[in-house]
């Protein structure tokens, strides 16, 4: 029970940090809307290219901003000197932690899910694959939140800490970017999505057992 | 009984380095001489790809190599947050430029054969893709090593990135993997190749020797530069014959 009450502290005190300046929830929505909306003025407006694309490009522009929200995650906390209290609590710092990502992906990811419906909308994708892509980002995204965490964390304090995130992250959403597009291309094909799915949950499970260990390390060596 | 351990302080491993540079050099050059030999001269010529084969003496060791650096830096990784070791971060970092030049290399040499072989520099076939992505993975590890001033700070950061990076790297290939079949996108496949010759592969075999010699070589005098660099205050650096000589 203590634990849970610290880690609904955590997550509370986070969400309402975001409550108070809401700009920056908005920014990282509007950049995956804007993102997804230039693609079909780059790429051309036919209805068959753009529903072939359209589950890879609105994974990517949910990487990207998922990757901007990384930043806030801890930045703030280690310059006022929080995160240093939070390590210093008797609560473990990884359940701090893991309700600070659990936020993270409340503010960044589940915006992103329900908007999707709207921008499949633009791209012409038929209502059965808008479904199966809103739960591949329902699954998806709390996976990006996890490994992003471990970034953001391993970055604190260093020089160019923001475009070092996206260097180090990047290539770690790989498999996140092939399961979750590749659910929603396979059921397109007539494939079924399921294989796809289930792999990602499993990724899903596996970062939730072990991201929130790895970032609480990398905190603690930034914090040294 | 060795003590490992004794080895495991800087003052001690510098001169013992200094004493294994010059073999590994030797072995690495010995072994390059008679693996090119093989390479060039002995080997048969490829019945379906002319002499054009002959890059794999250098690209599939350098494959190899790049892999297998990975996941040394991994366990040096795990050597220096277990035991808080100030030699395993220094042989971590002497080891990331090496292993970020073979991935380099074998995508290189990749695409110059694959150039007349496949028609093509590049195909998105899931072994190139995903050595693609180790070479991002090095390239990420140097960045955030070179980012963090304090360097014992930046060994444990880059310790805790490539044991991340190690346990992901059979993830991503096997996602890679799944995701080429489902394309269908690479018309070639290189595991469909003829069964080689074995000319052939002791010539690779001694080539993937020679690069290890000489990655061992190259790590043990980058660790040197690093302790050099890094304990330059100290007394034992001071009473070094080669540093003595050149005050």
């Amino acid at each position: 029970m203590m634990l849970l009450s610290a880690y609904v502290a955590a997550l509370r005190r986070d969400l309402l940090l975001v409550m108070r300046r809401k700009t920056e929830v908005l920014t990282a929505l509007f950049f995956f809307v804007i993102v997804t909306t230039l693609l079909p003025l780059g790429i051309g407006p036919e209805p068959d290219l753009l529903r072939k694309i359209a589950p890879g490009a609105m994974w990517i522009a949910a990487l990207l901003a998922t990757l901007l929200g990384l930043q806030r995650l801890f930045a703030a906390d280690h310059a006022d000197g929080t995160l240093e209290q939070m390590a210093l609590s008797p609560e473990p710092l990884s359940i701090l932690v893991a309700g600070k990502i659990t936020a993270h992906w409340l503010v960044c990811g589940l915006p992103l899910v329900l908007l999707a419906p709207v921008i499949g909308l633009q791209f012409d994708l038929p209502t059965d694959a808008i479904g199966v892509l809103m739960l591949s980002l329902l699954i998806g995204t709390p996976l990006l939140s996890l490994l992003g965490a471990i970034g953001a964390a391993l970055t604190l304090g260093a020089r160019g800490s923001a475009l070092l995130v996206s260097l180090l992250v990047l290539p770690l959403y790989v498999p996140t970017l092939i399961f979750g597009a590749g659910a929603v291309e396979s059921h397109i094909a007539g494939l079924g999505a399921a294989g796809h799915l289930y792999l990602l949950s499993a990724l899903l499970v596996l970062a939730a057992a072990f991201a929130p260990w790895a970032t609480t390390a990398a905190l603690r060596i930034s914090l040294e | 009984m060795i003590n490992w351990f004794k080895f495991s302080a800087p003052s001690t491993f510098y001169p013992l380095a200094g004493k294994l540079i010059p073999i590994f050099w030797t072995l690495a050059a010995l072994f390059a001489a008679v693996g090119l030999y093989i390479g060039f001269f002995v080997a048969p010529t490829d019945a379906q790809q002319g002499e054009g084969y002959r890059i794999i003496f250098i690209h599939v060791p350098a494959s190899w190599m790049s892999m297998f650096i990975y996941c040394v830096m991994a366990f040096w990784a795990l050597m220096g947050l277990t035991f808080q070791t100030r030699l395993s971060g220094m042989m971590s970092s002497a080891l990331a430029p090496t292993g970020a030049l073979f991935a380099f290399l074998s995508l290189w040499t990749g695409a110059l054969w694959g150039k007349p072989m496949w028609g093509t520099w590049w195909v998105w076939d899931a072994r190139l893709t995903s050595e693609l992505i180790l070479f991002f993975l090095y390239l990420g590890y140097m960045a955030l090593h070179a980012a963090i001033d304090d360097p014992r700070r930046a060994d444990r950061a880059g310790a805790v990135l490539s044991l991340v990076g190690v346990v992901n790297v059979p993830i991503i290939y096997f996602s890679v993997t799944w995701w080429n079949t489902l394309h269908q996108g690479a018309s070639v496949s290189l595991t469909k190749s003829p069964s080689m010759a074995s000319t052939m592969l002791w010539g690779m075999l001694l080539m993937a020797l020679a690069f290890w010699a000489y990655t061992i070589a190259v790590a043990l005098m980058r660790a040197r530069s690093i302790m050099l660099e890094r304990e330059g205050n100290t007394e034992w650096v001071k009473h070094l014959p080669d540093v003595k000589e050149a005050v």
